[in-house]
C-alpha cells in the first residue's frame, strides 16, 4: 500500500521542527576545529575530565541498576500505599531544573542539609567530592531506567512469574532468571539512557559538587570553562559528548527508538 | 485551516515550498553571523515611531555579574531622567560575555569586571571609561565554623575553601592575591563565576571564600566578612565602553558618561564599590 501523502499544512511545521533540531548540531560540526581535533581531545586536561566522567558515569549506572531495579519491580508489581506519590517523585528529577536539582541535592546530602549534617558527623562528604558528583548523576540519571523498567515490566505477562514461584522459586531468583531475561531490551534501553544522561550531566554537579579538576569536574564543566577563553576547545569537547550521545541513540535504534512507534 | 490546499494539483509549487522550508532556518543560521538583525531593529524602533516627541531606545548593557544589582537600580534612575529609553541587561561573567560578543550576541555597552577583559575585545569597543573599582574580602558563613582570621587560614588543607575559576577575574585576582602571600591554598572548588563562590559560603557548603567585597554587602547578614588590609589586597577596575555594533551610539556613549556621573557613583558607592 502506498503511504499517505503528508499535506503541507503539516509537512511545512514538521521540516521546520527537524531543521530547528538540525542546525545546533550542524552548527557544532561545522565550528568543530577538525585539523586539530585529536591534538584537542587529547590535550591532559581534556582526558582527565573524559577519565573521570566516565568513572562518574559509571558509578551512576551501577548504583542506579542496583536501586532502580527493585524500585521499578515494586512500582510495577506491587500495591502499597503512596505508590503514585513514588512514581512522582521518581519522576521529579526529570523535569526539575538542573540548577535546582543542585541546590535541593545541597539541602539534603550537603554539609548542611537534613542527612549530609549526619553523613558529616562521621566523616562522610560529598559536596566538593567525586562521590558527590555520582550522586548528582544518580538523581537526575535513575529516573530513565526506572522509567524503561516499568513500562516494560507493566506490559509483561505476571504469569510467567507466578509460574516460577509454584515451581518454588524465591522472589530474588524469580527476578534475576526469569524477570530480569524477558526485560533485557528494555533494561539494555534504560542503562543506556541512563548512563548517557548521567555522562551529560551538568548543572546539579556544578551546583552541589563544585568544579575541580580531577575531582568534580566532568566534561560538561570542561565544556562551559572552556567557553571562557579557547571557544574551539569546547566545540571539540562538546562534539565529543555528541558522538557519544548519538552513539547511544543509534544503538538503541529499534529498542527505545522504535518502541515510540505504534506496533499496529 | 486552508480549505483550497489540494494536494493533487500542486505538487510543483509543494516541492519547492519544502525546500524553501528546509533551506530557511539554514539561511536565517548563516545570517545570524552578520549584524544586520541586530543594528536594524534598534533603527526601526527609533525611526518608526513618527508621531511621538521622544524616540524609543533600548539599551543592550552587557556587564558583569558582580554588577547586577546595582546596575539593576541604576538602570531604573537612568530611564527615569531619560525618558523613551529602556536599559537591559543582561549579566554574566565577564569572559562569559567576551565569548557571548565573539560569538555574535547584540549589545551597546560593555561592562567588565577587569580591564584585561576588556582590552582583549579593544576592536570591538569604544575607548573604555573606568566606572568603579573593587577589592576583595574573605566571606565564611555567619558563624564562621573554621575560625577563619585572615588570608594565611586559607592555606589550611583542611579548610574547605572555594574560589573562583582562573578564568574569570575574580579567579585571577584571588590567584594574584593569594601568591603574593606565597599561601599554597587547595580549594575544593573553582566556581564558574564569583556569585556562585558566595553562594557556597552562603549554603555553608564551603568555610570560606573570596568575592569581592560588593558580592558581601549583597550577602549582608548570611556570611560573616573577613577584611583582607589594603597592602595584602588588589583592586579590581570596571571599564565600561560602548560597542561598535550598538544600535544607537549616542544613546551607548551617554549611558557611559552617565555611568561615571553623580547619580551612578552614589549608587556604586552605596553597593560598596570604591570610586573610581
Amino acid at each position: 500500500m502506498r503511504r499517505r501523502r503528508p499535506p503541507l499544512t503539516l509537512a511545512l511545521p514538521a521540516l521546520l521542527a527537524v531543521a530547528f533540531l538540525l542546525v545546533p548540531l550542524l552548527g557544532v560540526l561545522v565550528d568543530a576545529p577538525w585539523g586539530e581535533l585529536g591534538e584537542r581531545l587529547t590535550a591532559p586536561a581534556v582526558t582527565e575530565a573524559l577519565r573521570l566522567s566516565l568513572l562518574v558515569s559509571g558509578w551512576a549506572l551501577l548504583i542506579s541498576l542496583l536501586l532502580g531495579v527493585p524500585l521499578a519491580w515494586l512500582l510495577a508489581r506491587t500495591e502499597f500505599p503512596g505508590r503514585t506519590l513514588v512514581r512522582c517523585l521518581v519522576i521529579l528529577p526529570l523535569v526539575l531544573p538542573p540548577t535546582v536539582a543542585g541546590v535541593a541535592l545541597a539541602q539534603g546530602f550537603g554539609r548542611r542539609g537534613v542527612l549530609g549534617e549526619h553523613l558529616e558527623r562521621f566523616g562522610v562528604q560529598l559536596s566538593f567530592t567525586t562521590a558527590g558528583a555520582v550522586v548528582a548523576a544518580v538523581f537526575v540519571a535513575m529516573p530513565f531506567l526506572v522509567i524503561s523498567l516499568e513500562g516494560a515490566l507493566s506490559g509483561l505477562d505476571p504469569h510467567f512469574e507466578e509460574a516460577a514461584a509454584t515451581m518454588g522459586a524465591g522472589a530474588l531468583r524469580t527476578l534475576w532468571l526469569v524477570t530480569l531475561p524477558m526485560l533485557r531490551p528494555a533494561l539494555t534501553a534504560g542503562a543506556a539512557l541512563c548512563w548517557a544522561r548521567a555522562l551529560g550531566e551538568f548543572g546539579a554537579t556544578i551546583t552541589f559538587a563544585g568544579n575541580l579538576p580531577g575531582v568534580t569536574q566532568t566534561l560538561p564543566l570542561k565544556v562551559y570553562l572552556l567557553l571562557q577563553g579557547d571557544p574551539a576547545g569546547a566545540t571539540a569537547v562538546s562534539l565529543l559528548l555528541l558522538v557519544i550521545a548519538a552513539a547511544v541513540l543509534i544503538a538503541l535504534r529499534g529498542r527505545w527508538v522504535g518502541a515510540l512507534h505504534p506496533r499496529g | 485551516m486552508s480549505p483550497s490546499s489540494r494536494p493533487g494539483t500542486r505538487s510543483g509549487p509543494r516541492r519547492r515550498a519544502l525546500s524553501a522550508a528546509l533551506l530557511l532556518p539554514l539561511l536565517l543560521g548563516l545570517a545570524g553571523c552578520g549584524s544586520d538583525d541586530d543594528s536594524d531593529a534598534p533603527d526601526g524602533a527609533g525611526g518608526g515611531g513618527g508621531g511621538g516627541d521622544e524616540p524609543e531606545v533600548t539599551l543592550t548593557v552587557l556587564a558583569a555579574a558582580s554588577l547586577s544589582d546595582v546596575f539593576e537600580a541604576a538602570g531604573e534612575e537612568y530611564e527615569a531622567a531619560n525618558p523613551g529609553t529602556t536599559v537591559r541587561f543582561s549579566f554574566a561573567g565577564s569572559q562569559e560575555l567576551v565569548a557571548q560578543l565573539n560569538g555574535g550576541a547584540p549589545g551597546d555597552v560593555l561592562v567588565t569586571a577587569d580591564t584585561r577583559t576588556m582590552a582583549d575585545v579593544a576592536e570591538l569597543t569604544g575607548e573604555p571609561a573606568v566606572i568603579a573599582r573593587n577589592e576583595l574580602t574573605i566571606v565564611t558563613p555567619p558563624d564562621n565554623p573554621a575560625g577563619v582570621t585572615g588570608l594565611a587560614d586559607l592555606g589550611d588543607p583542611e579548610l574547605r575553601l572555594v574560589l573562583a575559576a582562573p578564568e574569570v577575574p575574580a579567579g585571577r585576582y584571588g590567584q594574584e592575591i593569594l601568591a603574593a602571600e606565597n599561601i599554597e591554598a587547595e580549594p575544593d572548588s573553582l566556581e564558574v563565576n564569583v556569585r556562585s563562590v558566595l553562594g557556597k559560603v552562603q549554603l555553608g557548603e564551603a568555610d570560606a571564600g573570596l568575592v569581592y567585597v560588593t558580592d558581601a554587602t549583597v550577602a549582608g547578614d548570611d556570611v560573616a566578612v573577613v577584611p583582607i588590609p589594603e597592602e595584602q589586597n588588589v583592586t579590581a577596575s570596571y571599564p565600561a565602553a560602548t560597542l561598535n555594533d550598538a544600535g544607537d551610539p549616542a544613546a551607548a556613549e551617554d549611558f557611559v558618561a552617565w555611568l561615571t556621573g553623580e547619580t551612578a557613583q552614589e549608587l556604586l558607592g552605596a553597593a560598596g564599590f570604591l570610586a573610581p
